[in-house]
């Protein structure tokens, strides 16, 4: 058997007196999608801040394709595949949409330390920063300013930015938190797409969209991990019906 | 959007980019000053030339990368000093006293920025406020130097060999060469991939970490290339005063150059420029009208700062990780 792409072991991390990671062990397969689920405030985005570099454990290791990323910091970890979307829109309000997916286009590809190129004149930053865009459907705002979105387009311009790292991990932290029905459903059907190239991590609220996607399903409460399998098991799972999803919400 | 200022992207409207109008204005400058109050006109003008550039250069931090450095003046004594300090050993070229002025401000900026860089918003202000402040007080305690009263220069520094600096006319038109050079090297950073992750840095450093890049390396070094940009300010200050002292580097003058940065805009670099312009101008001539200047001056400040508030705000957010 060969090792899974992501694998974590006893994580765990503390603020101050509340344990809100509870020596978190799972494991993410290539190409696998992973839902994440739990009740506000189970610890899911402190999970994925951890996984992502942005905030150190306090015990526990992350092996990523084989290394121990444990104590590398975020920027290192997105360099070799492991990129996240943040819960709280994180964009560059000023640059128009182009530039934003052109500056991670740009991190990977060749130094930053070029001081005299004109980089709005880079064809082929710009070329790939659009085919990005293309694929998430905001290709028509990429002269917009980025401030100047509305909170889908934003969303969009998220997962946008996160796929022009060209991860091979991707932790998505409630992509769908506040999009309307059909801004929805075009996001689930642009993730359906996603998944046979990319493996991800993903964190929602919206059961329709978890149980459609996820090839398996943990739940976290309390900064545990309760239960981890198909969808099919967690959804009669008793434990977990009793822990978390009320009945109706699994009819 | 922060994607070069570009005036020389496109020819046929570079025209009617303020920058070239700005350095239109300075070089046409000396012509009217020729028929009248010709020496006193024209001092001024090199005086605020060079203040200009030490502005420009502070943009880069302050507007493009959102660096309040409360320490940018001590770059001007840095490159005042090296003047004092080469002439008197002999070296009174400006071919040696530059590069000497650039060297020793990229150490100190190289140094200074690893560790205040380390602190985010106010405490960054702060610890470049205390940097700048050590080095007055060592320019203060260089007893060769005149220590607090300064020395008077013995000559301007030559050129190449040539004495072209000892004319006014032939300083002040050095001292817009450095200027214009300075602006259009800082526009095509601006407008390159480094300039492009430091104005990424200033909007929003988490976004900048979660593409894969470490904003402290682009922040150090766009303090480096400011502080070696403002030590040829302080190289041709020097020239111009004739006179070399601590004063070049009190943190009035810091305060001074973030003032004049806000004043013209921060992030545009020839607002910078217009920005030390207007502030010398107004304290020169605020005085003969009223008894309250400085509140005139603090109430047009504030105007200044409203006026360009979003950005602004954006410098007591965090600077560190
Ligand atoms: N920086 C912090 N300092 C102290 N406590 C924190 C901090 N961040 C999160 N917490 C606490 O840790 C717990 C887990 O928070 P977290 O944001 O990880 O939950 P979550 O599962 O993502 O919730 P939600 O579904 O609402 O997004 C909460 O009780 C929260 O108040
Ligand atoms: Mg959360």
């Amino acid at each position: 058997m060969i090792a899974p792409l992501l694998s974590v072991e006893g994580l765990t991390k503390r603020f101050g007196a509340l344990l809100v990671s509870d020596s978190v062990t799972f494991a993410v397969e290539e190409r696998e999608l992973h839902a994440l689920i739990g009740p506000n405030g189970a610890g899911k985005t402190t999970l994925i801040n951890q996984l992502s570099g942005t905030l150190p454990s306090d015990a526990g290791r992350i092996l990523f394709a084989d290394e121990d990323i444990s104590h590398l910091p975020l920027e290192a970890r997105v360099r070799r595949g492991l990129a996240r979307s943040f819960q709280i829109t994180s964009i560059l309000p000023d640059y128009t949409v182009l530039e934003n997916v052109a500056l991670a286009i740009q991190a990977r590809s060749g130094s930053s330390f070029r001081f005299f190129g004109r980089v709005g004149q880079e064809r082929a930053l710009n070329d790939e920063a659009t085919a990005v865009l293309t694929r998430v459907g905001l290709v028509g705002r990429s002269t917009a300013r980025a401030g100047t979105l509305s909170h889908g387009e934003k969303r969009l311009l998220e997962l946008a930015i996160a796929l022009a790292c060209r991860p091979r991990l991707l932790l998505l932290d409630e992509p769908f938190a506040g999009l309307g029905q059909e801004e929805s459903q075009a996001s689930i059907a642009l993730l359906k797409e996603l998944k046979s190239d990319v493996a991800i991590v993903l964190v929602e609220h919206d059961m329709d969209a978890v149980f459609s996607l996820a090839d398996r399903v943990s739940v976290l409460v309390n900064g545990r991990i309760i239960a981890s399998g198909t969808p099919d098991t967690i959804r009669v799972d008793p434990l977990v019906r009793n822990a978390y999803l009320g009945d109706e919400e699994l009819a | 959007m922060t994607g070069g200022t570009a005036a020389a992207a496109n020819s046929s409207r570079a025209w009617r980019h303020p920058a070239v109008w700005l350095f239109a204005a300075f070089l046409a400058l000396p012509i009217p000053a020729h028929f009248g109050a010709n020496a006193y006109i024209l001092s001024f003008a090199t005086h605020a030339v060079a203040l200009g550039l030490a502005a420009l250069s502070l943009d880069l931090m302050l507007g493009i990368g959102a660096l309040a450095s409360f320490g940018h003046a001590a770059y001007l004594g840095i490159g005042a000093y090296s003047v004092a300090i080469l002439s008197d050993m002999g070296h009174d070229d400006l071919l040696v006293q530059i590069p000497v002025a650039i060297a020793v401000a990229s150490v100190f900026a190289g140094i200074t920025g690893f560790v205040s860089l380390r602190a985010s918003g106010v405490y960054y202000i702060m610890s470049t406020l205390a940097f700048g402040q050590m080095l007055y007080f060592l320019a203060q305690s260089l007893s060769a130097y005149g220590g607090d009263d300064g020395v008077t220069l013995a000559a301007r520094s030559r050129l190449a060999g040539s004495h072209l600096l000892a004319s006014d006319l032939g300083l002040y038109y050095v001292t817009l060469a450095a200027l214009i050079a300075a602006y259009v090297l800082l526009d095509r950073i601006v407008g390159s991939r480094f300039g492009r992750v430091l104005g990424a840095v200033r909007q929003n450093p988490m976004r900048v970490r979660a593409v894969g890049l470490d904003p402290f390396r682009y922040r150090l070094l766009a303090s480096i290339l400011a502080g070696s940009l403002c030590a040829v300010a302080g190289v041709l200050l020097a020239n111009q005063s004739e006179f070399v002292s601590p004063a070049f580097m009190t943190w009035q003058r810091s305060g001074e150059l973030l003032v004049m940065v806000v004043l013209g805009g921060m992030g545009r670099l020839w607002g910078a420029v217009l920005g030390a312009i207007c502030f010398l101008t107004l304290e020169e001539v605020l005085p003969g009208l009223t008894d309250n200047w400085k509140m005139v001056l603090g109430a047009l400040l504030i105007l200044a700062a409203l006026g360009r508030g979003s950005r602004l705000s954006q410098l007591f957010k965090g600077v560190g990780r």
